[in-house]
């Protein structure tokens, strides 16, 4: 499975600030630390700010930091602000055939075993030290 | 304080009760074969004995082709008494269990809808397993 970019980066600044909800950090820190473009990662911040998740962020050195509830956050919740709900798909070609509707109901079902997956896991689950 | 312990057939009727509420299913006797001695039935309770939550589970071997794991059949927690680790407790003394009985993997099957228990057994650590569910229609 291939995240776009932006919801790449977006998982990223939001488990990297929910690990320490004290902490703040920069969008320039967060791309150094984890080697993407920092103009990128800053409008990727302003999505998140804007759903709530983190604060902060006055001019290019402004820190970040996060504003969640670790536990009631899922991954699907950061994926959801970056990437189309699968209902709100633009419609491709050939979907009206039977070839195309019977392609449509396995790939479905590959996205609903993906959102449920991604649903499952919260910030807090994910940032658990593994056993 | 919470109390966990094998379930005994006086607990059967809050057992039943409790699950019927939340699953909107009375099902009296799956809840009897569940005090089966191969089985693990453990309920949690309060210092004054009020059930708080119980949950299902049996070693099996060779299901599907898989070597031996422990199986969590059903967990279920009184609403009012949730976010108080009622669960954990009762997962981790049946995973005890599964333990001594030498098994090293536990497995459950959880509706992909129900995110609160998908999430719930996520927090415990557990991922995908190796198997995938199929299902047909046969109406």
């Amino acid at each position: 499975m291939k995240l776009q970019t932006g919801t790449r980066l977006g998982l990223y600044a939001v488990l990297e600030l929910a690990r320490d909800p004290e902490r703040t950090l920069s969008a320039a820190d967060l791309a150094e630390r984890f080697g993407v473009s920092s103009h990128h990662l800053a409008k990727v911040l302003r999505t998140l700010a804007a759903a709530g998740l983190v604060r902060g962020g006055r001019g290019a050195s402004g820190g970040y930091r996060f504003t969640g509830n670790r536990r009631r956050t899922t991954l699907m919740d950061i994926v959801a602000l970056f990437e189309p709900a699968p209902g709100q798909r633009a419609k491709e070609p050939g979907e009206d055939t039977d070839i195309g509707a019977a392609l449509q109901r396995v790939l479905l079902e590959v996205d609903e075993i993906a959102e449920a997956t991604l649903r499952s896991i919260s910030l807090e689950t994910m940032l658990k030290p593994r056993r | 304080m919470v109390a966990i312990r094998p379930a005994q057939a006086s607990d059967l009727p809050a057992i039943s009760a409790l699950d019927a509420r939340l699953t909107g299913l009375d099902k009296p006797q799956y809840w009897r074969d569940m005090l089966a001695p191969e089985r693990n039935l453990l309920v949690a309770e309060s210092e004054a004995g009020k059930l708080l939550g119980f949950i299902a589970g049996e070693v099996r071997a060779w299901e599907f082709g898989q070597p031996a794991a422990g199986w969590v059949f059903a967990i279920q927690i009184e609403p009012k008494q949730r976010e108080r680790g009622v669960a954990s407790a009762l997962f981790e003394a049946l995973v005890s269990r599964f333990r001594e009985k030498g098994v090293t993997r536990v497995r459950t099957l959880v509706d992909r809808k129900d995110h609160l228990i998908l999430s719930f057994f996520r927090a415990q650590g557990m991922v995908a397993g190796p198997s995938l569910q199929l299902d047909m229609d046969l109406a």
